[in-house]
């Protein structure tokens, strides 16, 4: 049996506000395989955001295990799960977090320079070239907001993480830019990545394979197939 | 704490760390051309704290911009830190030099802070240096601990307040030991308390030698710099000294 790229098992998050616990999470669990879009909806407030930090291992759950590519990251030292996390997941945020002052191509060698590797140039313009950005050398400020995702998605891949986390990502987007997004990240997935999105767009969701949505830290209506969902809708 | 001296560099320069004459940045949309800016004659003298001043859409960010060399004139001469970017109609310095005058010289804060969210603070802080091949933790702690963060090294950006996060982005901006820092609308993301906090921060490194150009529209934060030059409609309005 292939190996899930992603695997939640029971993961709880909790607060401590004064005498009062706040559950972000409350026994999450999910699997998410190879070449398989994920859609994660819920209202603010749901824990969508936090369960993202689960999942790319920006945070650490209170309880519960987080696997990926059958590695069990929770537990993990600090130091190894940042290389680990560099090595496996790329993130793409509503936001895109590019640095103004660096031009496109400069932007998307960051990762490696953390990682301090070689070929960064060669390799930048490669991950440019796979999301169809033609202006690698303009600042972020001379791009439109769909380019200037593409640069962040092409940061996100350049080092070929296994796993993609995207929060929003095309919640900044017109129509056309958002289209051409979900193109690209369909294309990571035949190519085998797993994507989480999480996004409060029902009509985002509804393009990826899969939907969950979240509501007080659960799994209000778990692995509806997008497909199917579309298809009752029609019906109805 | 050691008080740490930011701009080592800027304090053995004499003079103008930047020089406009009769700048002017024009756009193009189609058959239209937006002139952002017209006529723009300033000079940045070293040691010098500078707020340009004006409502939204006057042209404050086209001018740092430029300052910055984030962008090319359309006319008029444009030096920063000794190199001529641009004179008269004809842009002197190409791409890659631009790039690199922009790296080793100038140090950029926004409104927003655009800091990595999967990076630490010391890490986003080093960020520049690393990507120009150099590396210096010690001296991003150093900073961090200038600007008062010295407990939040390992943060991210989603653990830190809204003035944090703009202190994280003035330590990045200075890792490079910039002669100019450009800051745009710095404080239009915090409250009037952060805002007062990180103006005094701005004060203190321009005691230190660093030259300061702030953009902003708030004209109270405006009254508390000496040298004010209006902006409006692209075109200088009036200056007091």
């Amino acid at each position: 049996m292939q190996t899930p790229i992603l695997q939640a098992t029971d993961v709880w998050r909790s607060y401590q506000r004064g005498s009062e616990t706040i559950h972000a999470l409350a026994g999450m669990s999910l699997t998410v395989q190879a070449g398989e879009m994920l859609g994660i909806v819920g209202r603010s407030g749901s824990g969508k955001t936090t369960f993202l930090n689960q999942a790319g291992c920006l945070d650490t759950p209170t309880k519960g295990n987080i696997n990926i590519c059958g590695t069990e990251v929770t537990g993990m030292p600090e130091k190894e799960l940042v290389a680990f996390r560099r090595d496996h997941i790329g993130f793409i945020f509503q936001l895109f977090y590019l640095i103004p002052t660096l031009t496109a191509v400069e932007n998307v060698e960051l990762p490696m320079i953390f990682a301090r590797e070689s070929r960064r140039r060669e390799r930048a313009l490669e991950a440019l070239e796979r999301v169809g950005l033609r202006e690698v050398n303009a600042l972020p400020h001379q791009l439109n907001g769909g380019d200037m995702q593409r640069v962040a998605i092409a940061r996100a891949l350049v080092r070929k993480p296994q796993l993609l986390l995207a929060d929003e990502p095309t919640g900044r987007l017109e129509h056309q830019s958002r289209t051409a997004i979900m193109d690209i990240f369909r294309g990571l997935q035949a190519e085998g990545l797993g994507i989480v999105i999480v996004t409060h767009d029902p009509t985002l969701a509804d393009e990826t394979d899969r939907i969950i949505e979240l509501r007080d830290g659960r799994i209000s209506s778990p692995g509806r197939d997008s497909a199917m969902e579309s298809s009752l809708k029609s019906e109805d | 704490m050691t008080k740490t001296t930011v701009t080592q560099q800027s304090q053995t320069i004499q003079g103008r760390v930047a020089t406009a004459a009769g700048l002017g940045k024009v756009y193009r949309r189609g058959p239209e051309e937006i002139h952002a800016l017209r006529d723009i004659d300033l000079s940045f003298e070293t040691g010098g704290f500078y707020c340009v001043l004006g409502p939204s859409g006057a042209g404050k960010t086209t001018l740092l911009n430029l300052l910055g060399v984030m962008d090319v004139p359309t006319s008029g001469s444009l030096t920063v830190a000794g190199q001529i970017v641009a004179d008269g109609e004809k842009v002197r310095l190409a791409e890659g030099k631009r790039d690199r005058l922009r790296l080793e010289n100038i140090g950029f804060i926004f409104i927003e802070f655009f800091l990595i969210p999967t990076l630490t603070a010391v890490e986003n802080v080093q960020m520049p240096l690393l990507w120009a091949g150099k590396e210096d933790r010690a001296y991003a702690v150093e900073l961090l601990e200038r600007v008062g963060l010295g407990h939040r090294l390992t943060h991210r950006p989603a653990e830190m307040s809204g003035g944090e996060m703009q202190r994280v982005a003035i330590a990045r901006a200075l890792i490079n030991r910039p002669k100019l820092l450009l800051a745009d609308e710095p404080t239009g993301n915090v409250d009037t308390r952060t805002r007062d906090s990180i103006f005094e921060l701005f004060r203190e490194l321009n005691d230190d030698g660093l030259v300061i150009v702030l953009a902003t529209h708030d004209q109270e934060l405006a009254g508390r710099i000496d040298r004010v030059t209006h902006l409006r409609d692209g075109r200088l309005a009036k200056g007091k000294e």
